[in-house]
């Protein structure tokens, strides 16, 4: 198979893309298929960062496990994403107090800062709704899943 | 003005397909460019030449289709969520040893790098979805 994915366009130009993540991890698609466009626009070497508001929230829940449902459990991939370069993960703060959730239930997303010997930094960031309008303003292309 | 245009909805249950016709359409008689019309998530069930609308409904693949034919216009479907839901065309249909395809006309299958090249290359990436 031909490697469809493969960047074919001048990569110099840089854009800020945010996903913006508003749904249950499962019970749908959209969740797991964002995740799939996050990785493919971090190969194109764009500024890509993450939104999660809403249900959204749910997808960074630690400890998820889903043999009882029968689907793959895609969680772990949300901790290699500094691996992509992808280290910005906005989490909003209205979203988990209106389900009753504290920061500590989310898991422990890092990226290695390799303009600082490779120290350990966090990728997410707890923003207010007025916080988050004012990062979505700033960017270039807004997809919402 | 260029576009890049986004659907992630299938035809009939959501009106994100209707929508994305109408401002694409309405774009291109405003002499805008339409740089790509992307389908993704179920969106892709858009590019199934096997729908049978009733007769006194619209038929949103045959306005797509005629659409695309008239401008030109670039009609991608996504791949991998196409191989998911069984939109297939004559190679890919091949390659996964299926007896038949289904793409219609003036739609094409390629990867989601021609999503993220819409969203470098256009000037506004439009999203019609849930």
């Amino acid at each position: 198979m031909t490697d469809v994915n493969a960047p074919q366009v001048n990569t110099d130009v840089k854009k800020k893309f945010m996903f913006v993540n508003r749904k249950a991890p499962y019970g749908t698609i959209y969740a797991l298929e964002a995740l799939e466009v996050v990785l493919i626009s971090a190969a194109f070497e764009q500024d890509v960062s993450l939104a999660f508001l809403d249900d959204g929230v749910y997808q960074l829940m630690k400890g998820q496990d889903t043999i009882g449902i029968g689907m793959k459990n895609f969680s772990p991939t949300y901790r290699a994403l500094g691996d992509y370069d992808v280290t910005k993960l906005y989490v909003e703060r209205e979203s988990l107090d209106e389900r009753g959730l504290k920061p500590e239930v989310l898991m422990e997303i890092t990226y290695e800062d390799e303009n600082e010997d490779f120290a350990q930094k966090p990728s997410v960031h707890f923003v207010s709704r007025s916080e988050l309008t004012e990062i979505m303003a700033q960017q270039d292309v807004l997809l919402n899943f | 003005m260029k576009f890049g245009i986004l659907v992630n909805e299938g035809p009939y249950t959501h009106q994100a397909s209707d929508s994305a016709y109408q401002f694409t359409k309405a774009a291109l008689e405003k002499g805008h460019e339409i740089f790509r019309v992307f389908f993704y998530n179920d969106g892709v069930n858009n590019g199934s030449r096997l729908t049978v609308p009733p007769q006194d409904d619209r038929n949103l693949q045959k306005a797509w289709t005629d659409l695309a034919q008239k401008h030109k216009l670039d009609l991608v479907v996504c791949i991998a969520a196409a191989q998911r839901r069984g939109i297939l065309d004559e190679g890919e249909a091949k390659r996964h040893g299926k007896d038949a395809n289904n793409i219609a006309p003036g739609f094409r299958i390629s990867g989601l790098g021609q999503l993220v090249e819409a969203g470098i290359v256009a000037d506004r990436l439009v999203v019609f979805g849930d």
